[in-house]
């Protein structure tokens, strides 16, 4: 079977992670991994295992090698993603943004990946967002949920210089995702930083209460622990930590994700769950990329 | 009339929040805010008990959206300054705008003692905004005493004109209080605040060491009318502080009105020393846990107690209240397997 061609831009902890994780996938072929500093640690990795590397950023790689990918999953900075996305449309590749611009569809691939297969720059929201909209959606889909409120704790040592100096971003990206993608009416989201030493896995909590009159305990645990199923399927360490529980019309979920520990540590669930994320979107899109040149090589046959 | 050497925040209509499990009244802040004005109290904090934004299935709705209460505060306040709490992670730079434009004129911005770096969007704002901003170091007692002072300096270099030990879960004993304080004061250039919980009884007993090491910002709550079991009482530290030669500025006989003839009335029992608040500073938990924990306690058939003594040791922070019925539920299965 062939393989859709993929790069990494951001050769920082996240990039680093999914050039990991990409290396075992059947249908993407990483070639090359764009950073800026020859010196670090994920660019020594990547030219150690064989990749392209490429130092002076997406610039470099568009000049140099532009048919080394068909789709780019940026790791990079919000504020750097508002320019590489023009570069990237400019340049007919398909963007997966790791990054809270927001600049494209907000995406949870257990939830709303299917209606957006066709379009050019996808974005996976927050960690938060990740590990806890899939609940909201598989609470909704039973009955409406008109408030659901999340509260996502990770380690310390798992949020980065780029979470710590956007936490309003993270809670009202989250937040808006959680209507938008999720479907309840309101949705609110918090974030906590743990310290404890050692480092604690990444949990969230969702609340959430549904319409008057619409409540289906049975269902809506039925629900749950499909969708957590699904989640499960590309994110291996996600969990439900306890049956759903039930009060009046309120459902509280509770969740930990354990990363898979490849570049990152298993306490990282945060970030295991935004790669883990990526690579699954990355490979609906190369399915869907190799489906139509296949029907297009069959039409021509 | 003598300048005040010390200046007292009355954080009642915040920290006295949980206390009321956020049903404060329009009607309740209105009468409580002009009579600490008229006592003149400098500063009087006005917040949903988490903060800005803390009305939340997490911590407890709120009866009367915050902003209602912020509103009539400023209204009836001309010499009392009206600050707010805001909490990276919970509440936004967007509320803070709001706060400020009803006429908040002070912002202390809190994080977990290890995290200041969260509030460096959210400080720099509040000094746009023109206001006299804090930096709320929470859980003071889970750092070091170098870890606080690093931590302190981040808060100064994002523009902190005050940088406060909290003792959130009021488990500090005097001499903590004092190495803390006097680390603070010898390191940052900014004033130092201290926040006492009275659940070890100690309160004021750590306020005057705080002092005496040259804490200038104090917080009190009038009745001890705060989470756990409350703060430094306002009105007792004023008549203290009276007799230690240190002025306040405050009127000790309003003071002492308001206390029993606004504030008495509407707690729903008088502020003790519970076994529940005892046990928060004896574990080092946050002191606004202790309800939630009474109510988890009661749901899954356990003892309070353990439920607190058990998220001491697992080191949960301020805001993980999500954790108490997580860890009432796995007291509960512990119990019937064995």
């Amino acid at each position: 079977m062939s393989k859709v061609k993929v790069a990494i831009l951001g050769s920082g902890n996240i990039g680093t992670d999914l050039m990991i994780k990409l290396g075992r996938s059947s249908v993407l072929e990483l070639t090359t991994m764009i950073g800026i500093d020859p010196e670090s640690d994920g660019l020594r990795r990547a030219r150690d295992l064989g990749y392209v590397t490429v130092d002076s950023g997406l610039k470099g790689f568009l000049e140099q090698h532009p048919d080394l990918a068909d789709i780019v999953f940026d790791a990079t900075s919000a504020k750097a993603h508002v320019r590489h996305a023009k570069m990237l449309r400019e340049a007919g590749k398909k963007a997966i943004d790791m990054t809270p611009a927001a600049i494209g569809p907000l995406i949870v691939p257990a939830v709303n990946l299917d209606a957006n297969l066709d379009v050019d720059n996808i974005n996976l929201i927050t960690c938060g967002g990740q590990a806890t909209i899939p609940m909201v959606h598989a609470i909704n889909r039973v009955s409406p949920v008109a408030y659901a409120e999340i509260v996502a704790t990770i380690s310390s040592r798992s949020a980065g210089p780029g979470t710590r100096a956007n936490v309003d971003e993270f809670t009202q990206t989250t937040a808006r995702a959680i209507e938008e993608v999720g479907g309840a009416k309101k949705g609110r989201a918090l974030i906590l930083l743990n310290p404890a030493e050692p480092p604690i896995l990444m949990r969230d909590t969702v609340y959430a209460l549904v319409e008057d009159g619409t409540m289906d305990e049975a269902a809506i645990a039925r629900s749950i622990r499909e969708m957590a199923a699904v989640v499960q399927a590309y994110v291996p360490g996600y969990r439900l930590r306890s049956e759903p529980q039930f009060e009046g019309n309120k459902v509280t979920v509770f969740l930990e994700v354990e990363g898979a520990g490849d570049y990152l540590p298993t306490y990282s669930g945060n970030l295991d769950i935004m790669t883990a994320a990526g690579v699954k979107v990355a490979e609906e899109f190369a399915k869907n990329l190799l489906s139509r040149t296949n029907a297009q090589g069959a039409d021509r046959s | 009339m003598t300048t005040p050497n010390v200046l007292i925040t009355e954080v009642a209509l915040r920290d006295g929040s949980h206390a009321v499990a956020h049903q404060y009244t329009v009607e309740q802040v209105l009468k409580v805010a002009k009579a600490l004005n008229d006592a003149r109290v400098p500063y009087i904090e006005v917040s949903h008990g988490d903060g800005l934004a803390g009305s939340t299935l997490q911590f407890g709705l709120s009866r009367t959206d915050e902003f209602e209460l912020i509103e009539a505060a400023v209204s009836v306040s001309d010499v009392s300054k009206i600050a707010v709490l805001l909490i990276p992670g919970i509440g936004t730079v967007k509320e803070l705008k709001q706060a400020a434009k009803l006429g908040a004129k002070m912002a202390r911005v809190a994080t977990h003692v290890t995290e200041a770096d969260v509030a460096t969007q959210h400080i720099a704002a509040a000094k746009d905004l023109g206001m006299e901003t804090v930096g709320f170091l929470m859980m003071s007692h889970m750092a070091d005493v170098a870890t606080l002072v690093e931590q302190a300096r981040k808060m100064e270099s994002y523009g902190a004109d005050t940088v406060y030990v909290v003792d959130s879960a009021g488990t500090l004993l005097p001499h903590q209080v004092r190495q803390r304080i006097r680390a603070l004061r010898e390191h940052i250039g900014a004033n130092v605040g201290f926040h006492a919980h009275n659940n070890l009884s100690l309160a004021m007993a750590n306020t005057l060491v705080a002092i005496e090491e040259g804490a200038t910002r104090i917080d009190g709550s009038v009745r001890c009318l705060g989470a756990g079991a409350g703060n430094t009482q306002t009105e007792v530290l004023v008549a203290v502080l009276e007799r230690l030669g240190i002025p306040t500025g405050i009127d000790l006989y309003r003071m002492m009105d308001l206390a029993e003839d606004i504030v008495a009335p509407i707690l729903p029992t008088p502020q003790e020393i519970t076994k529940d608040s005892l046990v928060l500073g004896y574990a080092g938990v946050y002191s606004s846990f202790a309800l939630h924990a009474k109510r988890a306690a009661a749901k899954f058939g356990v003892d309070s107690r353990d439920i607190l003594i058990e998220l001491g040791k697992r080191k949960v922070v301020g805001g993980q209240e999500d954790m108490i019925l997580d860890v009432a539920a796995e007291l509960a299965r512990a119990a019937t397997s064995r």
